[in-house]
């Protein structure tokens, strides 16, 4: 396709922090710059002035800085209206959690803007979130380790006689520890209190082999990509370093599954615990991509362009194939850049 | 003393393992990965072949210097460590 005949379009993307926990923005716009029906033009949303993705060649043509979630629906709104009557936006993608819930409910007032997401409905959001999991594996009929929610520290204790040593303490949004004694539990409980607040969630430990697989739902009960991983390398954070791509139906089939019982909207991650008599136990659903779905644009499956495009209202046909034993290995690359540009983001909020 | 025999006859290789000539395996199923020598990478092309134990015996008892009994002993011994590394299952 030559440059005259690609779709010129304008698409805002989060999560540009390419740090050791990554978030998946860089890798969501290398998908969509990859993808040759568009002439495209990246607009990069951060939330600090020390996120790489801001600073990196050919990610981000520029890049404003918008409010933390807590700052609360109006004030996202009102900064978004503000970069939108300069940058004239067709799409947003949304790439953290903890940010979805505000781009879900202000949808509305962006589309009657002109500006498209494709995103799970709230109700979709809510029912994978980490405190209803277990009730949304009874309903739907997945396997899914047992869970507690538990506001203070005193609980722990009885709900360790319940599940047994180990345990998993899990964060509201993010991070989770294995313990072992109650002294390590309550440990995890104070740090991730403090990190990411209340409740804490202690779950049953599922020993097995990890498996994530990344995928993208219609928003009708089709999947139009799924593709499972294996991380290969691994850091102390639990984030994958290296992973390569599976050949499993057993895998894309629960995908299809979950995305026929909630007829997801968008993108998400499972992460699955495969037991050794191959039991699939779902451990989380994230309601986004991934930081490692460049994997799947390299496996064939441009998730990122592919949801663009439902975005823009356009038929997307479903993946059929990808290429199986595909890796990725991710690098630390120290990127060198001036003070002026550090101050031009951090005193201006844009660059 | 327990003993658990294999009932190598029954063992089928899973159809989906990569094997290069070197004699790299992949397991696309799980990602697992291994490494075996020159004979295993064959054992391992004649197992996916579907040969029989007597066909795959016959192929290497006439191509190597081993005796049948030796052969046997090994390849039982071969198609645990496959077993053990869920690279095989029960027919």
């Amino acid at each position: 396709m030559t440059n005259s005949t690609k779709r010129k379009i304008t698409v805002a993307v989060t999560g540009l922090n390419a740090v050791d926990s990554p978030g998946p923005g860089v890798a969501v716009i290398r998908g969509i710059r990859d993808c040759e029906d568009f002439d495209v033009r990246i607009i990069g949303l951060s939330y600090e002035s020390l996120e790489p993705g801001i600073y990196m060649e050919g990610i981000a043509d520029k890049v404003y800085q918008i409010p933390y979630p807590a700052a609360g629906t109006e004030t996202l709104l009102s900064r978004i209206e503000y970069i939108h009557a300069i940058e004239k936006i067709d799409v947003i993608v949304p790439n953290f959690d903890a940010e979805l819930y505000n781009f879900i409910k202000i949808s509305p007032q962006l589309k009657d803007l002109g500006i498209e997401t494709f995103l799970p409905t709230n109700e979709q959001f809510e029912s994978r979130d980490k405190v209803n999991l277990f009730k949304f594996g009874e309903k739907h009929g997945f396997l899914i380790p047992k869970d507690k929610t538990i506001y203070d520290v005193s609980e722990l204790s009885a709900t360790a006689k319940e599940f047994g040593y180990p345990l998993v303490v899990k964060g509201k949004y993010y991070e989770a520890t294995v313990a072992y004694t109650l002294e390590q539990a309550q440990k995890a409980f104070h740090k991730l209190n403090a990190k990411w607040g209340l409740p804490i969630i202690i779950q049953e430990f599922i020993s097995g082999t990890e498996v994530n697989i990344a995928a993208l739902g219609d928003g009708e009960g089709n999947t139009i990509s799924a593709v499972p991983m294996r991380k290969l390398f691994i850091t102390d954070k639990g984030k994958a370093w290296a992973g390569i791509t599976l050949e499993e139906q057993s895998l894309i089939d629960l995908a299809e599954k979950f995305i026929q019982e909630t007829k997801w909207r968008g993108g998400f991650e499972i992460e699955i615990m495969r037991t050794q008599d191959g039991k699939p136990y779902i451990m989380e659903v994230n309601p986004r991509f991934p930081a490692w779905i460049y994997l799947t644009v390299g496996a064939g499956q441009n998730q990122p362009a592919a949801l663009v495009k439902l975005a823009l209202g356009e038929k997307v046909k479903p993946f059929t194939t990808y290429a199986v034993g595909k890796l990725f290995i991710r690098y630390a690359w120290d990127l060198i850049t001036d003070v002026s540009e550090f101050q031009k983001i951090s005193a201006f909020g844009e660059l | 003393m327990i003993t658990i025999t294999i009932n190598i006859y029954a063992m089928k290789i899973h159809s989906n393992l990569a094997v290069s000539d070197s004699g790299f395996i992949f397991n696309p199923s799980n990602g697992d990965s291994f490494s075996t020598n020159l004979v295993g990478a064959e054992l391992i092309r004649l197992l996916k072949e579907g040969k029989s134990l007597t066909e795959i015996k016959k192929e290497i008892t006439s191509k190597y210097e081993v005796e049948p009994t030796v052969f046997e002993k090994d390849y039982e011994d071969f198609i645990s460590q496959l077993q053990d590394h869920f690279l095989v299952s029960n027919d």
